[in-house]
């Protein structure tokens, strides 16, 4: 083979490995994403992100409609800042609410967005003001047995029964 | 004198001398590299003879990799409604450790032995010591070009293979068996780190590919000058280096992962 063809060769495979690695770290990755269609930003304040990450998806109706971008902590209220960036072509009213849910009972947790009834829409770096927060799986459990000795502690007569055993005829009924 | 107490001592010194040969090699491998870079022609001959011709196989074996991997993987995840971390695992799987470690082991056994036989039968023709007769250096001629050949390509082909393999898992996971797409890039992006992922990988199939060539040159040149001793060296080039990529390997991923 001539010596310039196998310089091309040799120029092609060293392009080709370096398009793998541009696959790798773009796509593959999180060192930016590829393809950002039109977009606006819009933020939400929640009293726990749980395990919310960047690049979550944004959903409303189950449909993926934006990625969450970052996720700080706002240092005055002390709340879970979520930043997402929306597709410019859906539009929510001003009241919108936002939810963290969880796809699934183990699966990855992502933005729910209801939409409102106001006429005006949310423009880019409006904050969503309704927001619920992600459900922490402790503090349901330990709110369960808080109700439950409660409740127990109230069906007994006089209330004098112990809260650590109360639980116990509660779960049989 | 043939008692085995001096069998032992022989055979270890004989072991002591074949490691200082090693290094001595390499080290002269090393000294050899900048001589030989002024003359890259003869590295871009050595790129396309290492690197390009063993694009295929690569290729090849990492879309069959990233297909049997997605399918194994949906197996086991769809049980737990789980399929959508599929391209993450298949993600890490691939770029830390089966990118790097079956990319070398191919290349051992595709680049490693030609490399060998080559060098081997220009010893055994002589050719090596008809070169030094007329005062040309076989090291920054021969033997460096090569070396530096196949680690440029190494880390290459390590790139494409787990890049390929990706692929091949997006063809099974998203278009045969219905695993959203948007969750297939997305978990994986959220979770795969450039630097402590993607960058180890190629760090890694740097370090084995040095590992590869440097163990088939020597081995190429360190050869009996037989029919039997060429086929003997090519042999031993895929067993030392398959059996060095697998060792170094757990070295560097406990070096690079143990804490994440």
């Amino acid at each position: 083979m001539s010596k310039k063809g196998t310089e091309t060769l040799v120029g092609l495979f060293v392009l080709l490995g370096l398009a793998g690695l541009v696959f790798l770290s773009l796509k593959a990755a999180n060192l930016a994403s590829f393809g950002t269609r039109d977009s606006y930003s819009v933020a939400a304040r929640f009293d726990n992100i749980g395990g919310l990450k960047a690049r979550s998806p944004v959903r409303s109706a189950g449909v993926t409609v934006g990625r969450v971008t970052s996720i700080t902590l706002d240092p005055k209220t002390y709340q879970g800042l979520v930043t997402m960036e929306l597709d410019k072509s859906v539009q929510f009213p001003k009241d919108s609410s936002a939810k963290i849910l969880t796809s699934g009972l183990l699966g990855d947790q992502y933005v729910g967005i209801e939409p409102g009834a106001e006429e005006k829409n949310l423009a880019a770096g409006d904050v969503i003001k309704q927001t619920q927060s992600a459900v922490v799986l402790e503090n349901l459990i330990g709110q369960f047995l808080f109700n439950k000795a409660a409740d127990g502690g109230n069906a007994s007569a006089g209330g004098a029964a112990p809260a650590a055993q109360a639980p116990a005829p509660g779960v049989k009924k | 004198m043939n008692n085995p107490v001096t069998a032992v001592g022989a055979s270890t010194l004989r072991m002591l001398q074949a490691f200082g040969r090693a290094g001595y090699f390499f080290a002269d491998l090393l000294r050899a590299i900048p001589a030989s870079l002024r003359r890259f022609g003869l590295v871009v001959t050595q790129i396309h003879a290492i690197g390009n011709l063993s694009l295929l196989i690569i290729l090849a074996s990492g879309m069959a990799v990233g297909f049997v991997l997605a399918l194994q993987m949906y197996y086991a995840l769809v049980t737990y409604g789980a399929t959508e971390s599929l391209g993450l695992i298949v993600n890490l799987s691939l770029v830390r450790e089966l990118g790097p470690v079956v990319a070398a082991l191919l290349f051992a056994g595709r680049a490693g032995t030609s490399l060998t036989a080559e060098i081997g039968l220009m010893k055994a023709g002589e050719q090596i010591a008809a070169m030094e007769m007329m005062a040309i250096d076989t090291k920054s001629r021969v033997l460096a070009p090569r070396f530096i050949g196949g680690m440029v390509s190494m880390p290459l082909l390590a790139i494409l293979f787990s890049a390929v393999g990706i692929l091949g898992a997006y063809v099974v996971a998203v278009l045969l068996l219905g695993v959203d797409s948007g969750n297939f890039w997305s978990i994986m992006q959220s979770r795969v780190d450039v630097w402590r992922d993607v960058g180890n990988g190629i760090v890694k199939s740097f370090v084995f590919g040095v590992i590869c060539t440097a163990v088939a040159l020597y081995q190429g040149y360190e050869t009996e000058a037989t029919p039997e001793g060429v086929a003997y060296a090519t042999t031993r080039t895929v067993v030392i280096s398959s059996l060095s990529v697998l060792a170094m390997d757990f070295v560097l991923t406990a070096l690079m992962f143990s804490t994440a």
